[in-house]
């Protein structure tokens, strides 16, 4: 795309930036902005309680990426939409959030409505349902500006122009008219980020950005998305269940199983020193362009723990290839690998890492055709 | 046949005619034939309307004023175009004011209880709290009392005395009462598309941008509610013209001598025998002017349904 995303936020009509409706300090780029501690989430169902988020903690600096991998259902997407407090009536959430030192985790939705959009935004996985069907795309983005910002109906119109450049549509101006079905899946999920960074978000949760896309567009949003976060210093989090999509687009990645983190690092370390089962299963099953033909992909036999009736033990004993006796008794705890402080894992036998040999492919998707886990295990 | 009525419960009205509309419309070409037949009923309603509305301009007798000279005149043979009834009033000029006051009387209701039932539906298709389980439940209950023996006691009651000084003029009473009928019948279908709209993800992301209950409300999810409610709106003056009709019959509507096609309807049940004219002409105007609303009511309908699939 011909547009240079630097240009946007400079040149917008107005500064999207600030603060609106609320009084937060200022966080510099490479300070602490999310500090998450020991956070929750429980849903009441009719079978029980379902434990979705067991207990996550993290800090997100300014300026960083976070990738969030696991499998469906293990919780990643219910844990960025409890951060932002986007969650159903019949969730109970615990711990702590803390944004820009203020903690939002009992906070009203009234007061949410105030980060909302303009301190937090989402963009979310599918951009075929999260636009408005009968809205113009102009509408969909001045919305959250007018919500936030004192603003007239042209500076908006402006602001959304530059929006659409920004995020790389080409002829922005036609392109305001238009209503969702009349876009392709690339130029909507584009749309979506303009609505996401319209009010100038400090922090932006990308969950599953791209996996509703073409395969030839999905390395084009990550790079937008990636140049956005660089560009405003935003902090992001990126919820994939794709280790290929935040492989050299995330400073840190943290790996969720049953709703906790069960191995956390900087990326190059977790790459490099994988030491969860888990994790080193994930990459694993990635297909290799080096594999010899016909190799049968090395999927994780089983299927993930039900959220209602856990194991005792670690969660991914189960599963795990080198699980002993206490695993199934007894749940590591997240500690600090000794060699690498900033390495957290949560196993009794943490496997060396070495051998694994991943070239992690980089925002390419693996087959989605999995051999059936039953005939695996 | 039930294919053309799909998500939307049809209110009891008839699903017609339409199978061939249906197969024109699964293209997404912008620009649609609306086919002879809707042209039709798009036609004999702007003539109903337009007679309607420009009753007191046009060149026609006082509908009220009786002669001696022509009762029971058969169309096409005195003077007057379509005969006279058996106090000899002109019946078109009848028809025409009967129309008239037909219309402004279920165009009235069913405005009212497109306004209040569409926002009382809104509200409890979008709180899934106490408040739409409160409204839900006034729904059904009004739901469940039989709708004819509910206007004749609304009417029974604002009409009072009948001997006293009428405090409401008729039209006004028979608005209140169909509405008040109506109401809950729109706000279940505002409600269940509501709640339908409310689960997507859009209405999510609206959240997600700091959008107010209210914003979401009418911005996000009204705008899609809309054709479901003005299908149905459309169907519902239909059924309030047959509704007021079936008030007449139980003596329930505006007071004599003023027509309405449910009094006139009522007045020719007497010369049935000698002179079915007057009674067959106020309920063919009935029969073409709901079947026409209906039709043109399934062909918007199907217009802006396409748009899920297109997506």
């Amino acid at each position: 795309m011909k547009s240079d995303p630097a240009v946007a936020v400079r040149d917008l009509p107005v500064d999207t930036t600030a603060s609106h409706d609320l009084d937060l300090p200022a966080i510099a780029p490479g300070e602490v902005l999310l500090e998450v501690e020991d956070l929750t989430t429980t849903f009441s169902s009719a079978r029980g309680p379902v434990r979705a988020v067991r207990g996550v903690s993290f800090e997100l600096r300014r300026g960083r990426t976070l990738g969030i991998v696991g499998e469906s259902g293990s919780g990643k997407s219910v844990l960025s939409r409890s951060i932002m407090g986007l969650v159903p009536s019949n969730a109970t959430r615990t711990g702590h959030v803390r944004f820009a030192g203020t903690e939002i985790l009992d906070a009203s939705a009234k007061t949410m409505r105030g980060y909302w959009g303009d301190q937090m935004a989402m963009v979310f996985q599918d951009p075929m349902t999260a636009l408005n069907p009968v809205l113009r795309v102009e509408q969909q983005i001045t919305e959250s500006l007018h919500e936030h910002i004192d603003i007239t109906k042209a500076e908006a119109r402006a602001t959304a122009l530059q929006l659409l450049e920004s995020v790389g549509i080409p002829e922005p101006k036609r392109r305001l008219r238009m209503y969702p079905h009349e876009l392709s899946g690339g130029m909507r999920q584009r749309i979506m980020i303009a609505i996401a960074l319209a009010c100038g978000p400090q922090l932006l949760f990308a969950d599953e950005p791209t996996t509703a896309l073409d395969v030839t567009v999905q390395a084009q949003i990550l790079d937008l998305l990636q140049g956005m976060q660089r560009d405003r210093q935003m902090a992001m989090i990126l919820v994939t269940h794709d280790l290929g999509v935040v492989a050299g687009r995330a400073h840190d990645i943290a790996v969720m199983y049953a709703g906790r983190v069960v191995e956390q690092a900087p990326a190059r370390e977790l790459f490099a020193h994988v030491r969860h089962p888990y994790t080193e299963a994930l990459l694993r099953s990635i297909p290799k362009l080096d594999m010899a033909k016909h190799t049968r992909l090395d999927a994780i036999g089983g299927r993930p723990p039900d959220l209602v009736n856990l194991p005792d033990g670690c969660k991914f004993a189960p599963r795990c290839p080198h699980a002993q006796d206490r695993c199934h008794v007894d749940d590591p705890a997240l500690t600090a690998d000794p060699a690498m402080a900033e390495h957290l894992f949560a196993c009794h036998f943490p496997v060396s890492g070495v051998g694994v040999g991943v070239t992690v492919p980089v925002a390419v998707e693996p087959p989605s055709a999995r051999p059936d886990p039953e005939v695996q295990a | 046949m039930t294919a053309t009525t799909g998500n939307i419960p049809s209110a009891g009205a008839p699903a017609h005619l339409v199978d061939e509309e249906n197969l024109e419309e699964t293209g997404t070409a912008p620009a649609k034939k609306l086919g002879f037949a809707a042209w039709l009923a798009a036609g004999w309603l702007t003539v109903v309307v337009a007679a309607a509305v420009l009753a007191p301009f046009l060149p026609l007798k006082d509908p009220d004023v009786q002669s001696t000279g022509t009762p029971l005149l058969a169309p096409f043979t005195g003077s007057l175009l379509l005969g006279a009834d058996a106090n000899g009033r002109d019946m078109l000029s009848r028809l025409v004011w009967g129309t008239r006051t037909s219309l402004i009387v279920s165009i009235g209701a069913v405005g009212a209880a497109f306004l209040i039932g569409g926002l009382l539906g809104l509200l409890a298709g979008f709180y899934r709290n106490w408040i739409g389980k409160v409204l839900a439940s006034l729904f059904d209950i009004l739901l469940a009392i039989p709708a004819l023996v509910l206007v004749l006691a609304l009417v029974a009651v604002l009409k009072g005395d009948p001997t006293a000084d009428q405090a409401l003029p008729g039209e006004l009473i028979l608005i209140i009462a169909i509405g008040l009928v109506s109401i809950p019948l729109l706000a279940r279908i505002t409600r269940a598309q509501t709640l339908a709209w409310s689960q997507r993800e859009f209405v999510m992301a609206a959240r997600a941008q700091g959008a107010t209950d209210r914003r979401i409300l009418f911005r996000e999810i009204l705008p899609n509610v809309l054709p479901a409610m003005a299908y149905i709106a459309l169907l519902g003056i239909g059924i309030a013209i047959v509704a007021e009709g079936a008030a007449a019959l139980f003596g329930a509507s505006v007071n004599p001598p003023q027509a309405t096609l449910g009094t006139m309807i009522d007045a020719g049940r007497n010369n049935m025998d000698d002179a079915p004219f007057v009674m067959f002409l106020p309920i063919l105007v009935i029969f073409l002017t709901v079947m026409s609303l209906n039709f043109l009511g399934d062909v918007i309908r199907n217009r802006f349904d396409v748009r899920e699939s297109a997506l």
